[in-house]
Formats: C-alpha cells, structure tokens, sequence
C-alpha cells in the first residue's frame, strides 16, 4: 500500500512580508466557527472549527456517579476524556487513549473545573467528551473552548466561560494560534486558557524555550485572543435562542402593525 | 444600584447583571458588589432581587415537589424510581396507599418495573437519596391518560406567572393536565384529539419559552387546530 508522503517541513514559517505559510499576519487567529446544541442525546454539545482544527464535544450530567466510589460527598465529579479519532492525523492514530490524550484529558479537566459550580451537585458527575474530528495544531485550546459552550448548553451552572488559545514562537519570533506546521518546526509553544471576568489563567504549558520578554509578550497576545474569542463564545451561545425567538416573534409582528 | 443587562433577555454564564447593592437570587454570584450571570438563561428583575431563570438543565429535587417517575427496580420493603434528577428516589412500600404493615411478598402487585407513578418528594437533603410518597390524592399509579416528557427548566414557563399558561391550556385544550416539577406532565383528555393538541402545544411552549407573546400564539395555535379538525369532521361526515 502506498503510504502518504509525510509533509515536507517548509522552507520559511514566515516570509519577506512578514506573513505566515497560511497567509495570517503574525498576530492574527485562524478562522473560527462556533455552534452549540447539535447532539440530541447529550445534555450539552458543542463543535469548534479553528483553522482545519474540528472537535465536537458532548457534556453529560450532573447524572449518578458509576462506578459509585467515584463519587464526593460534597461535589460533582467531573470527568474528561479528550480522543483523537483514527481518521484526524496523517497517519492512522490508534484509537487506545495515548500518553498525550490521558495528559490533555487531565489538563483540560482542570482548567475547566475552577469555573464549574461543582457543589451545587454533590454526589454526581459531569461527563466531558472531546471528540477531534480532524487535527491542525492547538487542538488542547480548541477542546477547551468547545467544552465550555457545551457545558453552558447544557445549563450547567458556571461562573464564566473559559476561552483558550495559543502563542508560540517561529523563526525567533512571536505568532499567535499556531497551526500544525509552525507547531512542528516552531521554537515555542505555549497554550493559554483564560477566564476572562476573572482575570483567571486555568491552563498554562510551555513547549521549548522562551525569554522572559518573549514570555510576557506571548501570554499578553494569548489573553487577548481568549478575550476575542470568548465574546465570540458568548455570542453563539445567544444566538441559538435569539434564532427561535425571531422566528416566532416575526409572525406577531404584522397583526401588530396592522 | 445600576442594572447593566435588561431584563426578559438571554443571558450568558458570566455576564455582568447588575452592580450596587442588589439582592442575589437562583442561577446568579456576586464578586464585590457585581452581581454575574452563573448559567444560560433569561434575567429577571424582582424589586430589589436579581435572579436568573434558566433555558436549560436538568431537575434537581426538592422536598414538596410533584414528580412523574419510572419504577427501575424493586427492593424488599419498596422500589427505585428514575425521576430525571441526578439521584435515584427510593419509594418505600410503607408510603404507598393500603393497608399497613409488611406486604414483603407482593410488591410486584402494587407497581412493577416500567410503571409511571406519580409522587410527591417527601425529603431531599443532598446527602441521601430523594425520598417519595404516593399517599395523597392523585398520586400512584399512571395507567390512563399521555405523559409527555419536557426538560425541567420550562416547567415553570408551562405553568406561568400565577398559574396564567396552565390554567389557559386546561381551559382551551379541555383536558385535564397533571404538571410534575421534574418534567413529566399527564395529560388526559375526553378525545385523543384533544390529548393530541394538549401535547402538541405543551411541546411548543418548551421550544418558545424564552420568547414574548407565548400564552397568545398558543391560543391561537388550539383555536386553528380544532379550526381543522372541525372541517375534517364536517368532510367525513
């Protein structure tokens, strides 16, 4: 069987005029789609599409903790599985939980877990899956990003929504949202997720090396990104009301004009 | 005291609702003296009291609640009933109507696994399972009638302010219609054509709760459904 040729690593990250191989300024997220509520059988769900990043996730819960050790007498449990399918890299992924899945699945799980009223539920818990479809870089950024619209879709008391993004660092220089390419043959990389009223940082890694100036630099991109795209969250999370609403507060409006 | 968001509007987790010394109500936390949005739903302003009214999520029992629930299993001195709630409610057999005394033998008889019953939560404290009784009027077994299943967040919607929405549909719909805290709302009615209209705008309200002029369009959705089925009637006739 012909295997597929693996991806040639480019020659530049960045080119003369300062742009990326995707064409993004340096300073510029992927493009972003948002949706909430496309799963029946869940309670909450959500889909991200960011770049050729695209993850569903599905929320669960508060329901009866099984197996019932599992479970706190004073809070929910959440629980969080972060999957790659088979068919979301280049070459096949097996689809056992790898070292990595059970690692983001922990991190994610604990940037979610400050914002998630968890005592309201005691002796249950909230079930987290995160389900990446196809795979492009910043997947742990985008997995959090969908998991916390699905737990608001699925009324699930929070305080906040948490937004995630990446910096890293290419060819010595800063770059917000790194896709898959500059994620490889990058210096740096750091994922970021926020809980913006708060001023709360839920998630941080570092990957390489940073200067303490390029540090700071990257986690004051990475925070406003987070800020964009939890406006962006908010809004979508709105909007799945706001469409029934006008469609069936239009029909009034003739009779009352009339 | 300023109000940021209006109020009736959809309202995100972690939106700011209000600052300055308002009371804190269901579904809302204060930092300092902001008040925050802690779910999706929609703002409601009483008096002093800021609260918000969720679109979504499940149902959390409470001790005088009227639930609808599915026996799940049968245990010696009484049975396990789902009520949609995080927690299994336990039945037992001395709360139930009859005769008193152990009845170990024969539980099976009163209820059987897969029986509605409807009930009324006599204790819940979070630290044990809610606790149910089916002694009082109406409660116990479900064997006439429709149930239909809505999310427990738009309970409240399906009743209304004072009772307006279900006194409205009971009226118009000519049924008589049982609404359980936890979702499970019985529907009887003297014709399947009524029961259908009943569940048909029972669905509606939980599609439009969040929307203005519901109790109306729901009244005007009946009046031309029984339109319909007059001129049906008329045809085959």
């Amino acid at each position: 069987m012909n295997k597929l040729p693996e991806p040639k690593q480019p020659e530049k990250l960045i080119d003369e005029k300062g742009l990326r191989i995707d064409g993004r300024r340096l300073d510029q997220l992927r493009p972003l789609k948002l949706e909430v509520g496309l799963l029946d059988k869940a309670d909450g769900s959500a889909y991200i599409e960011q770049g050729k990043n695209k993850i569903l996730v599905a929320v669960y819960g508060p329901r009866e903790a099984h197996p019932k050790h599992i479970a706190m007498p004073e809070r929910a449990v959440i629980r969080c599985r972060y999957h790659m399918a088979p068919f979301s890299v280049d070459e096949r992924k097996s689809p056992a939980p790898s070292r990595r899945e059970m690692e983001l699945s922990k991190v994610i799980r604990e940037s979610l877990e400050p914002v998630v009223l968890t005592d309201l539920y005691p002796r249950t818990t909230i079930d987290v899956f995160i389900e990446v479809l196809q795979s492009d870089g910043g997947s742990r950024c985008a997995g959090i990003t969908a998991a916390s619209l699905a737990l608001a879709d699925a009324g699930i008391p929070m305080k906040e929504l948490v937004a995630a993004c990446a910096v890293g660092k290419i060819q010595g220089k800063m770059a917000l949202d790194l896709s898959d390419a500059e994620d490889k043959y990058g210096d740096a990389d750091l994922p970021v997720a926020l809980v913006p009223n708060m001023g709360l940082v839920t998630l941080l890694q570092m990957d390489g090396n940073l200067t303490t100036a390029e540090f700071e630099q990257g986690l004051s991109m990475a925070m406003e990104a987070c800020k964009t795209i939890h406006s962006m969250q908010r809004e979508t999370l709105k909007k799945k009301y706001a469409t029934i609403k006008d469609a069936v507060e239009e029909r009034e409006e003739p009779e009352i004009v009339a | 005291m300023v109000l940021v968001a209006e109020p009736k509007q959809v309202v995100a987790p972690g939106e700011l609702l209000a600052e300055g010394d308002h009371l804190l109500g269901d579904n809302a936390y204060k930092i300092g003296t902001q008040i925050f949005s802690a779910c999706i739903g929609i703002l409601e302003v009483d008096g002093n009291r800021v609260f918000v009214v969720p679109l979504k999520g499940g149902y959390f029992p409470r001790a005088g609640d009227l639930v609808g629930g599915r026996i799940v299993d049968i245990g010696l001195s009484g049975w396990s009933v789902d009520i949609r709630a995080p927690y299994e409610a336990m039945l037992p057999a001395s709360e139930t109507p009859g005769p008193r005394g152990p009845r170990r033998r024969d539980l099976s008889s009163s209820f059987d696994v897969g029986d509605m019953v409807l009930a009324e939560v006599l204790d819940f404290d979070r630290t044990r399972d809610p606790l149910l009784t089916a002694k009082g009027p109406g409660l116990g077994k479900i064997s006439t009638g429709r149930v239909v299943e809505i999310s427990a967040a738009k309970i409240p919607r399906l009743i209304g302010r004072k009772g307006s929405m279900i006194s409205m549909l009971k009226n118009e719909t000519r049924c008589q219609i049982t609404v359980g805290q936890n979702g499970v709302v019985l529907v009887w009615g003297k014709s399947p054509e009524d029961e259908r209209v009943a569940v048909e705008a029972i669905y509606m309200v939980e599609r439009e709760a969040h929307t203005r002029g519901l109790t109306d369009r729901i009244r005007e959705m009946i009046s031309k459904s029984r339109m319909v089925e007059q001129v049906a009637g008329t045809q085959t006739a």
